[in-house]
């Protein structure tokens, strides 16, 4: 608080008020029961990067394995363990809690302009959820019972009969805490977009990341259910000996892909539209003028959004789907590149008719313009079912992925970490480093990945812990783990930016781009009720849009946690809601939770006896408090009207 | 930059890249060279929508740079945008009819690769097994039925149908050079055809993950004329020979009274089990262990005594044998013609 610079208030006592009655408690078991959403985001966020970097470590064993031909380095067991649990952790520890989770939670309230997101407690409640799964995971390796059937784990491989022990009921428990915990953030987002933007912010009028927050929330909420689903049928399978994946007995391999795929390319979606918002919300604050195309973006977004959910079966061209029905996700798959091409034209408009300035975000924005637009066009070759055939399953299609997810969550995800880290923190990071972390990463990135693609084409499958001389992959491999090495000299350099900038970085002050929307017009980091003002809507980037005399919201109480409720379509006010405070109870719900679920894995009495805790718990959640007790003072009904 | 550094490592890895028949864009028969074909046409369009998008944003970027320390005011003015709707709007049209042009383009293929007609094709039934390819050409009468392992003898410029199946979990067959891959999958059979023109050896991968030694799981197509195709199959169907010398009878006595005979068929004998592979005609194979090693005496020794250490979690137990017994066993095996 000591560095942010407090907007001017008519009546300062009011801000003093305000910090009282939003303050989080302190000290250790104050760290369990604050619920307020800038500081679940920057748990999400460092939660998410720690994983991100345990992950990483992952991959560098990998590349020191592939580096020569028949490395003995690490053997078959342990790198079956390595790349399920790196894929694992990249996809489901942090690519959705960095991009969906922490971003979402941290940046959505703020801008709407609104004191705290949706169902706080349930927000708290899914961050402890994910912890908890992401542990499992990761105390299963070092446990050396890892998962090893891939971070797809298809059965029958991933079942009872050719996986014993518990090392896919790990995996398969670990996706039902990390989506239940997606969930949750789902319904908080999707509640706090519809109901608590600002008076003014219609949805003609949303920021685009607004948007794309809320068809994402929308995908969540659709997709995940399927992978619940499917993990929780091979847990059955696995534990309670159900039968749904095993053809001996009338059970369907080929089931388990479509369910597992039904989520698992919304899935892809899920990762990449929070970095398209990333980009099309920093895009306008380096080329200083509104985004070009907002409708044709928002438009796209959406599409996307629908037709994610009508491509799945292209990771299954290679099961011996007949030729016209494969050749329907062929053109579902084509038809999916549109809205991204608009995507892209629209931010290339934009800045043809801007002012570029290439600050440190939009180096990163421009990595990701060249990075994603090679992983797209790749996606556009391994559309075509034929194509697939040759390159399914073979380095290409890793190259591709790591393309479209490095190039579409990684690069977002760094543009948006230097554009919001003097938000959260209050201090700007250093330039120099910044652009020495992009060139490192950059260069190491393009050198073990366009690597991959040629690697694939020569044959190289995926998944495969060794390879022999004669196939002549050698020296293509040695580039690629050279590669790595720059991308992880890149990422220490960034670690370094950061507690340096942390610990010894200029002020940023409330808006040191400039930037017009409304996270912005508070103080950096926020306070934890946001706004003092409550701010009004003019247009698509209030602080460039508002009017001199943009009135601001009067009679919402500072006595009480409360909020404006604002109507869907048109954000007019409609009424105020008190928002649950601090409380240790969503806490203790995941930890209960979490025994039931890890329970389960040992024994199926787990779910029934396990539920008695979560019972109590909830109850102890939901207990009625009655209401707050009645203001010490009259309601500062029309005080801070001006 | 230990490539980089020295050019000659550099010209290695790029001569590497033409090396090898397990390639993609090495055609070697109808289906593959269709699919390159398709794979280059599409190449060079998203080459040519890559150079026109880079140049865009460089154009761009280019244009409206500003060296400006500070944030500078926002534009107000959007002029501008009136002639880029009319660009914009041209590049989406652009992008929307070449994406049909690539559809159109794949689904033909799609439909030439599919299959073929002929009356009189070949058949070979592949089972996937982990971690090695059970190889059978069926035929109405038992006796005149190959049964062989990982190498699969075809004729040149004749179709042939690959029916496919797994024992236990799913594999991909894949031999780059021939065709695309297809899945083998527990529960479902399906069928699809292979034709090379060029007689050679065209190796082949399991390319769908099935546990611990799925890197070491080859096979190979080879493909040779009508006349040493028939000659191969002829020898395939006769039952091994009785070994003639002492040491192949000593062989042939350790094989059926050891661990061997749990596992493995020799047509001629009493070892009859169907878990591994035959071994009736092993010595007229090229490489062993779904080609991991090559069929000579001391490869065939070592992943007798020990094939855990070739290929760790394979199904097949070390055999602590005598050096007298190996000898022999070794010997015998290599009469397997």
């Amino acid at each position: 608080m000591a560095i942010s610079e407090p907007i001017v208030l008519p009546h300062a006592t009011d801000e003093v008020r305000l910090a009282r009655t939003w303050a989080q408690p302190r000290g250790f078991w104050g760290w369990f029961m604050n619920v307020h959403h800038t500081a679940i985001g920057v748990r999400f966020m460092v939660t998410s990067f720690i994983f991100f970097l345990l992950g990483g470590v992952l991959a560098a064993m990998i590349r020191l394995q592939l580096s020569r031909p028949e490395n003995h380095a690490i053997g078959p067991d342990l790198y079956n363990q390595i790349f399920t649990i790196h894929g694992s952790t990249m996809i489901f520890l942090f690519a959705v809690p960095m991009m969906f989770q922490g971003f979402g939670v941290y940046v959505v309230p703020l801008i709407c302009g609104t004191r705290n997101i949706a169902f706080p407690r349930l927000n708290a409640f899914s961050y402890y959820i994910y912890v908890v799964g992401g542990l499992l995971l990761w105390v299963g390796l070092f446990l050396k019972t890892g998962a090893d059937a891939g971070w797809f784990a298809y059965t029958p491989l991933s079942g009872p009969q050719f996986t014993p022990g518990k090392r896919s009921d790990f995996w398969a428990q670990m996706i039902t805490f990390t989506e239940v915990s997606a969930l949750g953030v789902a319904i908080c987002l999707a509640t706090t977009i519809l109901r608590q933007r600002a008076p003014g912010m219609t949805l003609n009028r949303m920021p685009i990341i607004l948007w794309e927050k809320l068809v994402l929330s929308f995908m969540v909420i659709f997709a995940m259910p399927a992978v619940m689903v499917v993990s929780s049928m091979l847990l059955m399978d696995r534990t309670i000996n159900t039968q749904f994946f095993n053809p001996a007995n009338g059970g369907d391999v080929l089931l388990y892909q479509h369910l597992f795929w039904f989520f698992g390319h919304p899935e892809v979606y899920i990762i990449f539209l929070p970095g398209a918002a990333i980009v099309s919300t920093l895009v306008p604050v380096f080329a200083r003028r509104h985004i070009f195309g907002h409708l044709a973006i928002v438009t796209s977004v959406v599409a996307t959004g629908f037709l994610g959910f009508g491509v799945w079966v292209h990771h299954m061209f290679a099961t011996g789907i007949p030729q016209m029905s494969a050749s329907f996700f062929t053109a579902a798959t084509l038809m999916i590149v549109i809205p991204t091409a608009v995507q892209f034209y629209c931010w290339i408009a934009t800045i043809w008719n801007g002012r570029l300035q290439m600050k440190l975000p939009m180096l990163w924005v421009f990595g990701f313009f060249f990075v994603f637009l090679i992983g797209g066009l790749s996606g556009v070759m391994l559309a075509s079912v034929p194509v697939d055939w040759q390159v399914h399953d073979t380095f290409f299609v890793v190259a591709h992925f790591h393309y479209v997810l490095i190039g579409g969550a990684l690069f977002p995800m760094f543009a948006g970490l230097y554009y919001w880290i003097p938000k959260i923190t209050g201090r700007m990071m250093s330039d120099l480093l910044g652009k020495v972390h992009f060139w490192l990463f950059f260069i190491g990135f393009n050198m073990t990945f366009f690597t991959m693609h040629f690697l694939g084409l020569r044959g190289m499958p995926r998944r495969v812990y060794t390879y022999p001389p004669e196939m002549h992959w050698g020296g293509l491999n040695m580039l690629a783990s050279v590669g790595a090495l720059f991308m992880a000299a890149g990422l220490i350099v960034f670690i370094v930016n950061f507690f340096q900038s942390k610990a010894t970085g200029t002020l940023a002050g409330p808006n040191p781009w400039a930037a017009g929307s409304l996270d912005w017009a508070t103080s950096s980091p926020p306070p934890e009720y946001n706004f003092a003002e409550l701010l009004t809507v003019n247009g698509r980037e209030p602080l460039w849009d508002n009017a001199p005399n943009q009135p601001i919201v009067s009679g919402v109480r500072d006595d009480i946690p409360e909020v404006l409720i604002t109507n869907s379509l048109d954000s007019e006010p409609q009424h105020k809601d008190e928002m649950p405070g601090a409380s240790i109870w969503p806490f203790l719900t995941s930890i209960t939770v979490s025994i039931a679920f890890i329970w389960s894995i040992f024994s199926p009495w787990g779910i029934a006896y396990g539920a008695i805790p979560v019972v109590i718990t909830l109850i102890g959640w939901l207990w009625p408090r009655g209401h707050s007790p009645a203001p010490r003072q009259p309601a500062l009904e029309g005080r801070w009207s001006k | 930059m230990i490539a980089a550094s020295s050019p000659m490592h550099a010209a290695a890895v790029l001569a590497s890249f033409f090396q090898g028949e397990h390639n993609s864009l090495h055609p070697a028969g109808p289906f593959s060279s269709n699919i390159e074909w398709l794979y280059w046409v599409i190449f060079w369009i998203v080459f040519v929508a890559f150079v026109l998008t880079i140049l865009a944003f460089a154009r761009a970027s280019a244009k409206t740079y500003s060296r400006a320390e500070e944030m500078l005011p926002i534009m107000k003015d959007e002029e501008g945008d009136r002639k880029t709707k009319w660009a914009v709007g041209t590049a989406i049209t652009v992008t929307v009819l070449t994406l049909f042009a690539v559809l159109f383009m794949s689904v033909i293929t799609g439909k030439k690769v599919e299959g073929m007609s002929s009356s009189n094709p070949v058949t070979i039934q592949i089972t996937g097994h982990q971690w090695w390819w059970e190889v059978i050409y069926p035929n109405p009468q038992a006796d005149q039925t190959v049964i062989t392992a990982n190498e699969i003898h075809i004729p040149v410029g004749k179709p042939v149908v690959i029916l496919t199946s797994s024992a236990d979990v799913i594999h991909s067959f894949w031999a780059p050079s021939v065709h695309g891959k297809r899945d083998l999958i527990p529960g479902y059979s399906s069928a699809f055809w292979i034709q090379v023109d060029q007689p050679g050896t065209y190796p082949g991968r399991c390319a769908e993950f099935c546990g611990l030694q799925h890197a070491h799981m080859g096979f190979s197509i080879i493909a040779e004329d009508e006349a040493t195709f028939e000659a191969w199959e002829q020898q395939q169907l006769k039952p091994a020979p009785d070994p003639t010398d002492a040491e192949a009878q000593h062989g042939r006595e350790v094989f059926l009274t050891h661990t061997c005979v749990m596992c493995h068929t020799i047509r001629g004998t009493d070892a009859g089990s169907r878990v591994g592979p035959d071994l009736t005609h092993l010595a007229s194979r090229n490489m062993i262990a779904a080609e991991t090693l090559p069929n000579t005496t001391g490869a065939l020794a070592g992943w007798i005594v020990d094939p855990q250490r070739i290929k760790p979690g394979n199904k097949m137990t070390p055999n602590p044998l005598a050096p007298d017994d190996l000898n022999a066993l070794v010997t015998y095996l290599r009469t397997l013609q």
